[in-house]
């Protein structure tokens, strides 16, 4: 196992370490250490600067600061949070799942649908097509936590993915806020696909249909609902 | 009589768990209430004691003296042709099916499926005859 990395100056509470600056100082013994590299050469600002005063008795100039203190003076300290540089790593795609091979849903309103797995998205999350004629799922986004990859697999080489199915395309459209007096009733118009969906789902379906009519008793399988029977154990079994 | 499978010196047996399961050996001698010498030359059985709790008894016997060495329980085994039979007894025949069947993935279920539904339609219809023409 390796060495966790533990710091000398451990926080007291998040910012605030245990040991001073001095004391961190005096135990890393830096006054050992020869202190080595030349200073920055700053240019000299001015602090103060002279200005001209009108008025008789009034000595003719006076020195003010050349740069004005802020007024404001924090009355408390305030608490900044801890810097943290982690980036999410992207989802790693299991081993087991390639283009064209059958998922099975576990989650959601299409759980227990076998789905052709078409695509990794750049969030992670795998694009998903029924086909939407066999089955009745659209090209859709799933979790891969929520999938189970089967042994059977499509071939998908010659297989093109519209352009434009991207994460960016399944974003929902935010809900407009109903200020008026029917703001109780549910309105009468119902949620549509879009054109765009609708032609991406042809395009895609078009081209995963007769692979899936190629296979004998395929289009059934992805058709039935995924179950498990008396003593199926699905630790045990193989998919 | 009642029981028809003994343990006794040159009955064939099943090994049902451990390293060697699913493989027949031969009981050579009894070592006590709990365990047997066994030894299996013809199906890469070592020759070792064995609870009895870890064998299971077939109808095949072999005739081979008290401890005897590998190389007569070998020329028995093979005599006897004890393997062949074991292979064509049904209780062979499910072990063989179990183990394919463990290793069918979700599509070849689903197959297995329909064909089983077509199978049994077809033995549905023919009963149906039957029992009209036994009406009759």
């Amino acid at each position: 196992m390796a060495k966790v990395h533990t710091p000398r100056n451990k926080d007291l509470v998040p910012g605030i370490g245990r040991y001073s600056r001095s004391a961190i100082y005096k135990k890393r013994a830096l006054y050992k250490r020869k202190k080595t590299g030349v200073k920055k050469e700053v240019a000299e600002e001015l602090k103060s600067r002279v200005k001209e005063v009108g008025g008789d008795k009034n000595g003719g100039t006076r020195v003010i600061p050349a740069k004005r203190e802020s007024r404001y003076y924090p009355t408390e300290d305030v608490r900044r949070p801890l810097k943290n540089n982690r980036k999410p790593k992207p989802t790693k795609l299991r081993s087991s799942i390639t283009p064209g091979t059958i998922l099975i849903l576990l989650a959601g309103r299409h759980r227990g649908k076998r789905v052709v797995f078409l695509k990794q998205l750049a969030s992670g999350l795998l694009l998903v097509t029924g086909p939407y004629k066999v089955n009745g799922v659209p090209v859709r986004r799933v979790a891969q936590a929520y999938v189970i990859a089967t042994d059977t697999k499509l071939d998908l080489s010659s297989f093109k993915l519209p352009e434009r199915l991207t994460d960016d395309f399944f974003k929902r459209e935010p809900k407009k806020k109903k200020r008026t007096e029917d703001m109780f009733e549910d309105s009468q118009e119902e949620r549509k696909p879009s054109e765009e969906r609708i032609e991406d789902q042809k395009t895609v379906d078009e081209q995963i249909l007769p692979e899936i009519s190629k296979v004998p008793h395929l289009k059934k399988y992805m058709k039935t609902l995924f179950s498990l029977r008396q003593g199926q154990y699905p630790h045990l079994l193989k998919f | 009589m009642v029981y028809k499978r003994l343990v006794e010196i040159g009955r064939v047996a099943l090994i049902n768990s451990g390293p060697d399961e699913g493989n027949l050996c031969v009981i050579v001698d009894v070592v006590d209430q709990n365990r047997a010498l066994i030894d299996g030359p013809c199906t890469n059985v070592c020759r070792k004691a064995l609870n009895f709790k870890h064998l299971s008894l077939t109808d095949f016997k072999i005739t081979v003296g008290p401890s005897a060495k590998s190389g007569p329980v070998k020329k028995a085994f093979e005599k006897g042709e004890i393997l062949e039979k074991w292979e064509k007894t049904a209780w062979a025949k499910k072990l063989v099916t179990k183990k394919k069947r463990a290793t069918l993935t979700d599509f070849d279920r689903f197959k297995l499926k329909l064909a089983k539904q077509k199978k049994n339609r077809v033995l549905k219809a023919e009963l149906k005859k039957l029992r009209g023409e036994a009406k009759l």
